[in-house]
């Protein structure tokens, strides 16, 4: 297993926000984690990239424990994350958003190569490259937090709502970029509102209630449960 | 109010005025960094400063000079600058690095409140500068006359001295500095990022202590050569120099924009001119009034300050 989430509990002060989550992610696998608003999804992200400190149980990478490393160390290690919200630092120019991404390393030639890639998925940041990430619309913003996020060579990617804000044409674009950067070697550990696009892109998927999971299986598995496909995909 | 003294002596108050201020601009640069990075006012700054002086006379002490002592020959003062520069900067940046490892850090570990830090703040501030006041008898020290003003410029009735030249191009040397480091270099873009969005610098591994324990540093490093070209300039170091000369330092990067190091720069500047000429025009004793009489002024109408703030640039 490339990531091992075992039974881990999280309290915002008295709240408890977390109520014992395992999941796992294998090399080389998308796996999605859907849920509604306020269900944990984005904590458990945060916990992942080590933001949030976790109350009770265990974070494993790679055969090793991380639950209590500091955040940039499991860059390190190889996780990286586009955050909800995007996270963009909105003074700096699209090129330096994606340097940031590649902070950790020094290996510059191999840098170079790596922007030249992600200019490769989205050309639209090329054209904006001189640009300060705030003034980019929504969806372009969407694409420099994946790409930085891609600028570390991680082993893990998480994307936590890939899809927000986008018009729907978008939307289709990112996630067959998301599966191409799977299939070019990266794994993926996703959380999505868009249910439908998530579970058809996803391997496996968990589906979170209120701080816990409540269901899993792989993606078409869920995608034609009934009680996931009357919850989350808006169908009955 | 002598408006005519004012036009007759534009040029001179102007370049003592530009003198005082690049002072002001290099220790408002402490306030405006750590702002930029923490959203935290670290009043201690100003004891960062003191230390810086306190150092250099020390340095300086320790070759017997006083402020009795005749100018030593120029080859020997160009070392004992160098000397005095790199006491300062020592002291201020090690002064910087403690009060946030004590004051501060164990403070954030802990999640506290933005109003815990302003306490600490506050308490390190007293405790370095009383400290200092028991330490010195609260009496005043002297500077040994390292620079003897003379005029390096006259022009009509404007002249231009070696220890204002000094102090200027100084200043500006190390702004320079600073700015190319922050902008160019890789460390510097960690401190933007933290600046900008501290969650998002974490996801790219930036190691947030380290950046902060950096911003603390340079903003120490800058008030420690503030310090030196102090002590030249006024000639005598008391315990609350640093209060004194930290608040208007504050009000610079608050006029300028705090956290934004240009407007650091403009900041001091204008204050230290505007200072000058109001001393002339109303009176020496009315220059703190006419000071913060322009900063609630410009506050009013531009409540980010002049330039606004630059190096968190709206955070996300």
């Amino acid at each position: 297993m490339l990531l091992e989430i075992d039974n881990i509990t999280l309290l915002y002060g008295r709240i408890q926000a977390l109520h014992g989550i395992s999941l796992e992610v294998d090399q080389g696998e998308i796996v999605a984690l859907i849920g509604a608003n306020g269900a944990g999804k984005t904590t458990t992200m945060r916990a992942v990239s080590g933001l949030r400190p976790i109350a009770s149980g265990a974070i494993r990478f790679a055969g090793q424990d991380i639950t209590r490393m500091r955040p940039d160390l499991r860059v390190v290690r190889g996780i990286s994350q586009s955050p909800e919200g995007r996270g963009i630092f909105p003074g700096m120019t699209v090129l330096e958003n994606l340097e940031m991404g590649a902070y950790t390393r020094r290996d510059g030639a191999a840098i170079r190569q790596d922007l030249d890639r992600v200019f490769g998925l989205f050309p639209r940041l090329r054209e904006r490259m001189r640009q300060p990430g705030g003034t980019l619309s929504g969806g372009e913003q969407q694409m420099l937090a994946v790409g930085r996020a891609l600028m570390s060579r991680p082993k893990l990617m998480l994307l936590d709502e890939p899809s927000m804000g986008l018009a729907p044409m978008l939307i289709q674009q990112i996630f067959s970029i998301i599966t191409e950067i799977n299939q070019q070697g990266t794994t993926i550990l996703l959380v999505e509102q868009n249910a439908q696009q998530a579970l058809s892109r996803a391997h496996r998927a968990y589906v979170l209630e209120t701080g816990q999971i409540v269901k899993s299986g792989t993606g078409s598995e869920l995608l034609h449960d009934p009680a996931v496909k009357d919850a989350y995909l808006g169908v009955a | 109010m002598n408006f005519v003294g004012l036009l007759h002596s534009l040029g001179p108050l102007s370049i003592a005025g530009l003198a005082q201020g690049a002072i002001y601009a290099l220790f408002a640069l402490g306030y405006t960094l750590v702002y930029g990075v923490l959203r935290l006012i670290n009043f201690a700054h100003s004891e960062v400063f003191l230390m810086g002086a306190y150092a250099a006379l020390n340095v300086w002490g320790l070759f017997s000079l006083n402020q009795n002592s005749a100018t030593p020959a120029t080859v020997v003062v160009i070392g004992l600058l160098m000397l005095g520069l790199v006491a300062a900067i020592i002291a201020s940046g090690a002064t910087a690095l403690v009060v946030e490892l004590v004051a501060y850090r164990p403070l954030r570990r802990r999640n506290a409140p933005p109003l815990a830090f302003l306490i600490t703040a506050i308490g390190a501030s007293l405790v370095i500068s009383e400290a200092t006041g028991v330490f010195t008898h609260r009496s005043i020290t002297g500077v040994p006359p390292l620079i003897r003003p003379a005029d390096v410029v006259t022009f009509g009735n404007l002249h231009i001295t070696n220890l204002q030249v000094l102090i200027i191009v100084l200043a500006l040397v190390m702004m320079f500095g600073l700015d190319r480091f922050i902008n160019t270099t890789r460390l510097g873009r960690g401190i933007r990022a933290v600046a900008q969005n501290p969650d998002s610098a974490a996801l790219m591994g930036v190691n947030k202590n380290r950046v902060i324990s950096l911003v603390f540093l340079l903003g120490g490093l800058m008030a420690g050569v503030a310090a030196v070209m102090y002590v030249l300039k006024i000639g005598t170091v008391k315990f609350d120099a640093g209060f004194d000369l930290g608040i208007v330092a504050f009000t610079a990067a608050v006029l300028g924009g705090i956290g934004n190091l240009r407007g650091a720069l403009l900041g001091g500047l204008l204050l230290g001119v505007v200072e000058n000429y109001a001393a002339e025009v109303f009176g020496t004793e009315y220059r703190r009034v006419i000071v913060f009489v322009l900063l609630i002024g410009v506050l009013m109408f531009l409540p980010t300050g002049l330039l606004g703030e630059s190096l968190g640039k709206a955070r996300a």
